[in-house]
């Protein structure tokens, strides 16, 4: 299975990477590398297996429904480029 | 041509867990900006999210309350998309293997009940909310709803009309409230509604073209937004046009749905299992444990006033819509069971006027349902005639006080004793000799009159019934 420079350039918005377009054509081929790759598995038949949810054998263990975290939020902020009012600032986000 | 609406809800009920879904950060609404965002919320790095036990109950609650399949393994997928109130890049939620799938609710429609298969409901995390006021042409982000559980209720395009939309919008609204899982709160976003809506010729077997509208956060707003959208559709079709599958923001102000100018690719979600969270299971005896706790639903509680307690539908359904109003008025109905019609047309008319004027919720109605019951049952038994039995009621909702405390002290107990109403009759007729020469003359009109003055002069604690006798035996004396 082939990826196309133009489906390379799609993941890489939805995923907000830059990407030098010089590089497209290389990694467009590296990933059509590891799809051939992955596509050996489609030679086992595959249709009496359940399909894996995680690798572990396990379930999830649950929690009480309890508060148990504290107000950080001036310690958490200190890391933010921008703040005020308590708010994280972002560049402007138009719908 | 003949047009044919179709529509599909998706719901959104806040689940009403203490902490969140994935971490111990409160859910409780109004705090200061990001004080209840902890580090899962925030998305940092190294954080691992772990499931809230009260949340998966309540999924399983709702879904046995629909009759549905609860999944013994259900698994968390993570929805990619990019946004700032979103800070992981993902949504947690579910993708193949909801918790609840193939159930059904019963909603009224003009024509009857009707059934509306529910495709599924999943488990998923809310976002954080952005505020585009100006902060120097930047945005304000508030993480505080980040990780409020929700579930996400998704209903098969069965409805074929705005009101059956609005229907099921309420059906699911009371149920969700009954369960005890979501508060409802529209204003404060605890229930929020996205509709599909399509149109198609009547007799066609295929769905049109679909439009989602945003934003539907009242049962009025998802009538008017979905019939501006039909015919926005229908004028669009005959007028040579075409339908485009697009997501609309109703706007109530100018009552019309505007495109939402999607970004490019933004439907490309990329899900894939949430390799941090291992699959949840829900075992027979938890859906067991589940069963057993479930209250009597609502439209089975309406049933049951109709016919063991013999209300009207309307009344009934009034009285059923909030559990809480509903459990006020089993609770007085059981001082005082031979006379339910009664009892209800008190909370309805006395009581509800009553918390209305002073704003109030029935939790805290200064008069308890007990005594509300024993009031009705002195009214009842005649101790106390109806307006009588308002003054008393008047004075209890301002004293706390119960009814038979206040109907000793205040003196307020109906007279029926004949001999004391019969003193007060002869006065009055001997006062009155002109009215009741009209009386015996035919007009019956007079004895109301006369009656009053009865009552008036017996500080209206007569028998009026037994007045109205007295009189008539009197003058035919």
């Amino acid at each position: 299975m082939a990826i196309s420079n133009e489906e390379v350039a799609a993941v890489a918005r939805l995923a907000r990477l830059g990407l030098d377009p010089e590089d497209i054509p290389g990694y467009a081929a590296q990933l059509s590398g590891i799809l051939a790759f992955v596509a050996r598995l489609n030679e086992v038949d595959t249709s009496a297996i359940e399909p894996l949810a995680h690798p572990l054998d396990l379930h999830a263990r649950l929690r009480e429904d309890a508060v148990t975290e504290s107000d950080q939020r001036d310690a958490f902020q200190t890391h933010a480029p921008a703040v005020e009012a308590g708010l994280y600032l972002v560049p402007k986000v138009i719908e | 041509m003949q047009w044919e609406t179709v529509i599909g809800l998706e719901i959104h009920a806040q689940l009403a867990t203490r902490s969140k879904i994935f971490s111990g950060a409160s859910t409780a609404y109004g705090a200061e900006p990001n004080t209840q965002a902890c580090a899962v919320d925030l998305g940092l790095p190294g954080v691992l999210p772990v499931v809230n036990r009260e949340a998966i109950t309540m999924a399983v609650r709702f879904g046995l309350a629909i009759d549905a399949q609860i999944a013994p393994l259900s698994v968390f997928a993570r929805k990619n998309y990019f946004y700032p109130d979103l800070p992981k890049g993902y949504q947690i939620s579910q993708y193949e293997d909801p918790i609840v799938a193939r159930g059904r609710i019963d909603i009224d429609t003009e024509q009857g009940a009707k059934t509306i298969n529910i495709t599924r409901a999943h488990l998923e995390e809310d976002a954080g909310k952005s505020l585009h006021e100006d902060f120097h042409g930047a945005t304000g982000i508030d993480l505080n709803r980040a990780g409020t559980p929700l579930l996400e209720i998704v209903s098969e395009p069965e409805m074929r009309s705005a009101q059956e939309a609005a229907s099921y919008m309420r059906e699911i609204h009371r149920l969700v409230r009954y369960l005890g899982i979501c508060d409802g709160n529209m204003q404060e976003g605890s229930f929020r509604c996205d509709a599909n809506v399509s149109v198609r010729p009547v007799g066609q077997a295929e769905f049109g073209t679909r439009a989602e509208i945003k934003n539907l956060n009242s049962f009025r707003f998802i009538e008017r937004a979905i019939e501006y959208e039909v015919e926005r559709q229908i004028d669009l079709i005959e007028s040579g046009g075409k339908v485009v599958q697009e997501t609309r923001l109703y706007d109530p102000d100018k009552d019309e749905t505007r495109s939402l100018r999607s970004k490019e690719d933004a439907h490309d979600y990329r899900y894939f299992p949430d390799p941090d969270l291992l699959p949840v299971a829900v075992t027979q005896a938890d859906i067991d444990a589940v069963r057993a706790s479930l209250p009597e639903l609502p439209r089975q509680k309406i049933a049951r006033f109709v016919t063991e307690l013999g209300l009207g539908r309307e009344e009934a359904t009034t009285l059923a819509n909030d559990a809480e109003v509903a459990a006020y008025f089993e609770r007085a109905v059981a001082v005082h069971p031979a006379s339910a019609r009664q009892v209800a047309n008190w909370v309805m008319g006395e009581l509800f006027a009553a918390l209305n004027r002073d704003n109030l919720a029935i939790s805290a109605s200064p008069i308890k349902a007990e005594d509300l019951g024993r009031l009705v049952e002195r009214v009842t038994d005649g101790t106390l005639s109806g307006k009588l039995g308002k003054q008393v009621f008047q004075s209890m909702w301002t004293s706390g006080r119960d009814a038979d405390a206040i109907i000793e002290a205040e003196g307020l107990r109906q007279v029926s004793d004949t001999t004391l109403i019969e003193v007060a009759v002869r006065e009055v007729l001997a006062a009155n000799a002109d009215q009741v020469e009209q009386f015996r003359a035919g007009k019956d009109k007079v004895l109301g009159f006369l009656v009053g003055q009865v009552m008036k002069k017996t500080g209206g604690k007569a028998n009026p019934a037994l007045v109205n006798e007295l009189i008539r035996t009197e003058i035919a004396r």
